[in-house]
């Protein structure tokens, strides 16, 4: 009897179907779980991008009280096109950058916020670019006058714990307040992520100061800070006269 | 006359064997929560500790017990995959192929790791974030698999989810206590609220201890030092229970 169960599951017949039995019952649970699942998991996702885009202009909130804020200080969600025109059938808000920034430059659609607290004016930017090991995201605030930065945030998808994982920390983000993105010239430069010898304090260099150990990733911040921000520049000389505006 | 001899020794055979089936099921029929049982359970918490004695799982130890919250969660997470994938492989331990066991192992553990963290993403999304890699990385931690082959495929159903659970909280116990000492010393915290005093950005601001000079030990946030942690828990648990030291 005992001998006779043992060579029953160990045949090939007996092998095979018990695997394809095992991974369908599994699919099912686990496509099951994830359905049911996804309006609260998306839910979170929009508080949470809502809580990032307030936090570069200094409103920290909790994920919960996200929405009620946003609907305050955002006063227009502007989705625009390569040459700085307004496309007006898209809600910005939803355009999903990381599929945006897979297509050609004058196929792309910009998200721009515009938010508004106690009657002074901000521009929030999607970021969007590549870390060490991955994506790295997030969002940059200006000031009225596009050229002052207000505020930023960072995330990333698998940069390394302790190393360029460090630009989620507030030290980090703290270090972008009051940089120019403008070089005295008048030219876009953003800011750069620099090792060694930069001054902190000193918020016209257009330079912060790196992460030890994170070089890439701080080069990825680099990058995306500039290469996003070229693109809205035809929408903010449209606005003001920017070169007026950095003298 | 010679057939019915043996019919009757065939008959006492059978009786015998009746007898013995009988015995070993009652056997089996103990106590819910008998001193066996209740072996499985508090064993890995002390004596058999899977982080002090058998020194598993130690990388998500270092990762994850700079706060309590995430360990908290953490050991949730693997109470419920351990207890849960240890009932499921023990039920089906007749069934398995025996060539493809631990692929049946491995696709039990890492479904349920995936219908945890669908569940953390959507009830306990902040958490989730800070232990999206490790909740992934449950799969692959050396107590899960260990106790699947050790115990769950020649056991039954309930002692093996008791040795799951025994096990897994052997861990989060560790994990815990690392945590507390990490958070405490290294931020002043516990679950974020400020136990030691608040810390102002000058002097006069700050309250508790701090205002009597306290700093915090910034190096208890980093990974090393939960290992120096592990090693003073593995010290004090030796030093108490003297059956645990190695003899050489």
């Amino acid at each position: 009897m005992e001998e006779k169960s043992v060579n029953k599951t160990n045949s090939n017949g007996y092998t095979f179907i018990f695997a394809i039995v095992m991974v369908l019952v599994v699919a099912v649970v686990l496509s099951f779980t994830a359905t049911s699942l996804q309006p609260i998991q998306r839910e979170n996702v929009r508080q949470e991008k809502m809580q990032s885009i307030l936090a570069t202009i200094g409103i920290e909130t909790d994920r919960a009280g996200a929405e009620a804020l946003y609907d305050k200080h955002i006063t227009e969600e502007v989705a625009l096109m390569y040459d700085g025109s307004v496309a007006e059938d898209v809600d910005a808000f939803t355009v999903d950058l990381a599929k945006e920034i897979k297509r050609e430059d004058n196929e792309q659609i910009f998200p721009l916020y515009v938010a508004d607290v106690e009657g002074e004016k901000y521009y929030i930017v999607p970021l969007r670019g590549n870390g060490l090991w991955n994506a790295i995201f997030g969002y940059i605030s200006l000031k009225d006058d596009v050229n002052t930065i207000k505020g930023a945030t960072f995330d990333h998808l698998g940069e390394t714990p302790g190393l360029g994982a460090e630009i989620t920390k507030q030290w980090f983000k703290e270090s972008f307040a009051d940089e120019k993105i403008f070089d005295e010239s008048g030219n876009l430069v953003g800011v750069s992520v620099v090792k060694g010898d930069i001054d902190p304090s000193d918020k016209d260099d257009n330079q912060v100061d790196a992460i030890s150990g994170a070089t890439i990733t701080g080069d990825g911040v680099s990058d995306m800070i500039s290469n996003r921000l070229q693109y809205y520049l035809p929408y903010f000389e449209q606005q003001k006269d920017i070169k007026v505006a950095i003298q | 006359m010679d057939k019915e001899k043996l019919n009757i020794s065939e008959e006492k055979e059978k009786k015998k064997k009746e007898m013995i089936l009988f015995l070993s099921s009652s056997e089996e029929k103990e106590h819910f929560l008998s001193k066996g049982n209740r072996k499985l359970l508090t064993d890995p918490l002390d004596d058999n500790n899977p982080i002090t004695v058998q020194v598993l799982g130690i990388c998500s130890a270092l990762a994850i017990t700079v706060q309590l919250e995430p360990a908290v969660v953490m050991a949730i997470a693997v109470v419920a995959v351990m207890a849960f994938s240890n009932m499921i492989v023990s039920m089906l331990r007749n069934m398995i192929p025996s060539r493809i066991r631990i692929i049946v192992q491995l696709v039990v553990v890492a479904s349920l790791v995936a219908l945890v963290d669908q569940v953390l993403k959507a009830y306990a999304y902040d958490v989730s974030k800070q232990l999206s890699v490790f909740i992934g990385l449950i799969i692959t931690n050396c107590i899960v698999m260990g106790r699947l082959e050790a115990f769950a495929l020649g056991n039954g159903v309930y002692k093996s989810f008791l040795d799951g659970v025994g096990n897994a909280a052997g861990y989060g116990l560790i994990l815990i206590i690392v945590a507390f000492f990490r958070e405490l010393l290294g931020s002043g915290k516990l679950f974020g609220f400020e136990v030691l005093g608040h810390k102002g950005v000058t002097d006069a601001e700050s309250t508790g201890l701090y205002a009597l000079g306290y700093v915090d030990n910034g190096l208890m946030l980093l990974s090393p030092m939960a290992l120096i942690v592990v090693g003073l828990l593995i010290w004090v648990q030796r030093a108490r229970n003297r059956k645990l030291i190695e003899e050489n």
